[in-house]
């Protein structure tokens, strides 16, 4: 018992904890835009594949690591942009659609990679982000304090700015934006393009800052783990901040339960705790959650 | 897949070297037919460790002009058993892989191709007439490699990372740990697993976590462990492959996993017309230079001198063939 309280006040433990959220902080958020504004993004797991080897790929081929920064998150928004068109003003099947940017941005990765490194032995390397530490603070790499820092910025932007008012009401009722006069298909574009984006930094977080390398799996499912964050948090940044570190806690946990009762239970137990505490904490969290009344209904000038 | 790096920049030099090849194959039968062919399925990328074994000892087999391959890489295994049938229906001599997650499809697939000759990865034996196996029995090595982590730990305690405790994995780390014990009989272990190949961020997480908690050198099974090492400046052990390169002042010392004396025997058996099934898995021991211990390189002289006069005996035993190290492949689990 004493054992498992040293884990959890060692400072070790809480910024392995900051970084494990990182992706997930800035996923959920990216996911969390996208659908205040009426659109479900599924192809966040592909779109985050395609940050990652964008932003690895640029900064390898000699570009700086904020220049790789840059490029994930235009990726991120171009596939985003698919996606949009797809969905708003063709109104297609979100699911369908998603899935579709999905398997497109994860093939297109690997095709990439491989045209551009066809022979490869053992993994080419970059030199990545480096933590930086701020006093008072644990020593974080500079993406990690922007993605704290973006969950503040989407809040404000969300709460406080007529853009925000605009983007949350074209999920809840896409008539009343359509009769203010606004583009109901301009604002869900813009949404889902601006979450992509998110989405493509998120993945380029796990290769400029938490490793050196691109692999193909190694986004990992991390993309529809925000999915369900983004329920968890109610569709609200600072509760999706409050999701990925929990979620991120968890698994910084078992990682280290691992080492004090390995011997005791079996391994799969440790890895399966993230998910299940996550699902108990889902449940008891999402009882009042209020999803977009307008999220996965394509808007169609006119219809009644 | 091949020509793929080159279709920007040359397609036209490619496509008309292709045309070339192809009447020079046309007006040459004979030399073309005494190129076996061979084909590689791979379920993970080339730069996977294990799969680049397998990958490098038939590029080498390539050039020396024996072989013509073609290989196909990330196959999913509900897809596995379509490539095998592609290649055995294209006219494939050999096919190579491993078949650890579709073992009754690719033994269904051999059954219907008697002609091809499979040279898979798998903890199963061997099928009659034409599927042999092959596995990483490189825990000679791993046990050396554990002699050496003995002792250099200065803390007692080594930390181990995995990504499943399949047999292949377990065989090399209970090896690694005996080893460690020989020399150093104070030593613990923290062994854990992340459920996962290919997440070099989570292993690199499971290696901070270890690290946090003493050890001060890492057992990699898994990309990512060596980097944990290196930025919390402990040591770290190599395994299949030596990445001593990328991390000089970090891999004391890798056990190395050579496919080649595997792969040039199924050639030379498939080319006699006597390949049959049966088990490679003595081809990757050292005696036939199936595994090896890479060299200390940056860590020459680093290493206590009367641990290394040790290693080094057990190595020449295991080479003569004097001893040997037992195959286990029970999970291994953390002693802290």
């Amino acid at each position: 018992m004493a054992e498992i309280l040293d884990i959890l006040v060692s400072a070790a433990f809480w910024t392995a904890v900051l970084r494990i959220a990182s992706p997930y902080i800035l996923g959920t958020l990216g996911e969390l835009v996208c659908e205040r504004a009426g659109v479900l993004n599924l192809g966040i797991e592909g779109i985050m594949v395609l940050g990652a080897m964008t932003g690895w790929m640029t900064v390898y081929q000699g570009g700086g690591l904020w220049v790789g920064v840059l490029a994930a998150c235009t990726a991120g928004a171009l596939l985003g942009l698919l996606h949009a068109l797809l969905t708003v003003p063709l109104g297609l099947s979100q699911h369908v659609a998603g899935i579709g940017v999905t398997l497109l941005g994860s093939s297109l990765s690997y095709f990439t990679y491989r045209l551009v490194l066809p022979q490869a032995s053992t993994p080419p390397t970059i030199e990545p982000f480096q933590p930086l530490p701020l006093p008072g603070l644990l020593a974080q790499t500079p993406l990690t304090y922007l993605a704290v820092a973006l969950v503040g910025l989407v809040a404000y932007v969300l709460y406080r700015t007529p853009l925000g008012l605009a983007v949350r009401t074209v999920g809840e009722n896409p008539a009343a934006v359509e009769a203010q006069g606004l583009s109901v298909t301009g604002l869900r574009i813009g949404a889902v393009v601006a979450g992509s984006a998110l989405m493509g930094l998120a993945g380029a977080f796990l290769t400029l800052s938490a490793f050196n390398a691109f692999f193909f799996n190694m986004i990992n499912g991390r993309g529809w783990i925000c999915i369900a964050l983004v329920v968890f948090a109610s569709w609200r940044p600072g509760k999706a901040l409050l999701g990925a570190v929990l979620f991120a806690a968890f698994d910084a946990f078992q990682l280290r339960l691992q080492q004090v009762a390995g011997g005791a239970l079996p391994y799969q137990l440790f890895l399966m705790l993230p998910y299940l505490l996550s699902i108990a904490a889902l449940v008891l969290m999402s009882r009042r959650a209020a999803y977009p009344r307008a999220l996965m209904i394509p808007y169609r000038k006119g219809e009644r | 897949m091949m020509g793929w790096g080159a279709w920007g920049k040359v397609a036209r030099r490619t496509v008309l070297g292709g045309a070339a090849a192809l009447a020079v194959g046309m007006a040459l039968p004979a030399m073309a037919q005494t190129k076996l062919k061979v084909a590689g399925i791979y379920t993970v990328p080339i730069e996977q460790q294990w799969v680049s074994r397998i990958h490098l000892a038939l590029k080498a087999a390539e050039s020396r002009g024996e072989v013509e391959y073609v290989w196909a890489e990330s196959v999913a295994n509900t897809d596995y058993e379509r490539v095998m049938r592609q290649y055995a229906e294209g006219g494939q001599q050999l096919i190579v892989g491993e078949v650890f997650g579709v073992e009754r499809a690719a033994r269904a697939v051999a059954k219907d191709y008697p002609k091809t000759a499979f040279l898979m990865g798998s903890s199963f034996p061997a099928q009659a007439p034409n599927f042999s196996v092959f596995d990483n029995f490189i825990q000679e090595p791993a046990y050396l490699t554990g002699m050496i982590a003995g002792a250099m730990t200065k803390s007692n305690v080594i930390g181990m990372v995995g990504g499943y405790p399949i047999p292949e994995v377990n065989r090399l780390m209970n090896a690694f740990m005996e080893g460690a014990k020989e020399i150093n009989p104070k030593v613990k272990f923290m062994v854990s697993f992340i459920g996962s190949w290919f997440d070099p961020p989570k292993a690199k997480e499971a290696a901070f976590a270890m690290i946090d908690r003493g050890a001060d050198v890492m057992y990699a099974e898994r990309f990512g462990v060596s980097d944990a090492a290196k930025e919390r400046k402990v040591l770290a052990i190599g395994n299949v492959i030596n990445t001593q390169p990328q991390y000089p002042d970090t891999v004391v010392a890798s056990a190395l996993w050579h496919m080649e004396p595997s792969i040039d025997r199924a050639i030379a058996q498939v080319k006699a017309g006597s390949f049959k099934a049966e088990d490679y898995g003595p081809y990757s021991m050292m005696k036939v230079g199936g595994s090896s211990l890479a060299p200390l390189g940056t860590f020459e002289g680093k290493v206590p001198a009367d641990v290394m006069g040790k290693v080094k005996q057990r190595e020449q035993d295991l080479r003569d063939g004097k001893v040997t190290v037992k195959v286990n492949d029970g999970e291994p689990k953390s002693t802290m």
